[in-house]
């Protein structure tokens, strides 16, 4: 959503709401902390809250490819963990595998195969076999994805995303401002 | 820097009230609604405690079911303020129940059904012609005051960040 559109006026017949701004988000993006994907004084900013299990954010991950393979070096992209656990019950262990393989240096292999086989989640077996195939160390990485080595950190994500205003998933977060159109591609181009 | 940019973000929100929902400082009107066929809650009965009460336009919608889900996922929060939160709804009963079966929530959902919409009203958040009320929330002070409210657009999930920030906000008035 273009920026002059994140504040609107909008009515309802009797309760009225007036100019409406969307939240900001209230964790700056940190080279040593977040996975950044791209160069990182990118020009433009696109921080996505995601879920592994969530369908939505599946659908949103082809559209990012694309607007990443779009604007190349001009963007950098951001990812957050944001499992909601009572609707999604492998979401988080997911994300423990992601970071687990973050640990590793290949935090982003593991977060385009998850959403690329989210059929898989929940047969650790198969995760694990394939995490070989990309190059991780499978063992380390069961080990730390079944000692919950990095909850806290996904917790962390979780709970700055719901300061900032994350309101289900995937919430995305266009150069600091929430954005609140549809996660295809080009409405997310027209965003940036 | 995190905490001003809080501040400078809850006051934009704050703005954001519109003239017919009832704002902060006014009584929490009180209400007795059911939340299964035979059991009726009312706002008196958390007197002593801050409730969260959330108004959404209808069960099974995609924005209120993602915004519940949010709520049921962050209980933990609330309770961290002692605070009760339920939703309320111009749906039936067993429409209620069937959507929080399916959604496994935590929380009470109340039916404003009978008389059609009448606590909405009362809240200010009742959109006649369409027969649904407004996605609204308020934060209410363990004295049953209205400490926040806020009405989002139609179609935007409000989410948790604003309730938050005003349980915080009462729990800093009641240690001042």
């Amino acid at each position: 959503m273009p920026q002059s559109k994140t504040v609107r006026k909008t009515r309802t017949s009797d309760a009225t709401v007036g100019e409406y701004e969307s939240p900001k988000l209230l964790i700056p993006v940190t080279i040593e902390r977040d996975h950044v994907e791209g160069l990182s004084n990118a020009p433009l900013t696109l921080v996505e809250y995601g879920d592994y299990q969530c369908p939505y954010c599946g659908a949103a991950y082809p559209e990012v490819k694309k607007v990443q393979k779009e604007l190349g070096s001009k963007l950098r992209f951001v990812f957050r963990n944001f499992p909601i656990t009572s609707s999604h019950e492998f979401a988080e262990h997911a994300a423990e595998i992601a970071e687990a393989a973050s640990a590793q240096g290949k935090f982003w292999k593991m977060h385009d195969f998850l959403y690329e086989h989210q059929d898989l989640l929940g047969d650790d077996n198969s995760i694990f076999a394939c995490a070989g195939e990309l190059g991780l160390d499978v063992q380390r990485l069961a080990e730390e994805g079944m000692n919950s080595t990095y909850l806290n950190r996904i917790k962390e994500d979780f709970n700055g995303g719901i300061r900032s205003g994350v309101n289900g998933t995937p919430t995305f977060y266009v150069n600091g401002t929430r954005y609140n159109g549809s996660p295809l591609a080009k409405d997310l181009l027209e965003a940036l | 820097m995190l905490r001003s940019t809080r501040k400078k973000h809850a006051k934009s929100r704050r703005e954001t009230k519109s003239s017919g929902i009832l704002r902060a400082g006014s009584k929490a009107p009180n209400f007795a609604l059911n939340t299964t066929p035979d059991q009726k809650v009312s706002l008196h009965d958390f007197h002593g405690r801050p409730v969260v009460l959330v108004f959404y336009p209808a069960d099974w919608s995609p924005v209120c079911t993602d915004q519940l889900s949010l709520y049921n996922e962050i209980m933990s929060e609330f309770k961290k303020f002692d605070a009760e939160i339920m939703a309320i709804s111009v749906d039936g009963i067993w429409s209620h129940l069937a959507f929080s079966k399916d959604r496994k929530l935590t929380f009470p959902l109340l039916s404003d059904f009978e008389p059609k919409g009448r606590v909405s009203q009362d809240y200010g958040v009742y959109k006649h012609g369409i027969g649904e009320c407004g996605r609204a929330l308020f934060v209410v002070d363990s004295r049953g005051i209205i400490s926040w409210s806020y009405l989002s657009p139609d179609g935007v999930n409000p989410g948790a960040d604003g309730i938050l920030s005003a349980l915080e906000n009462l729990n800093n008035k009641t240690k001042s």
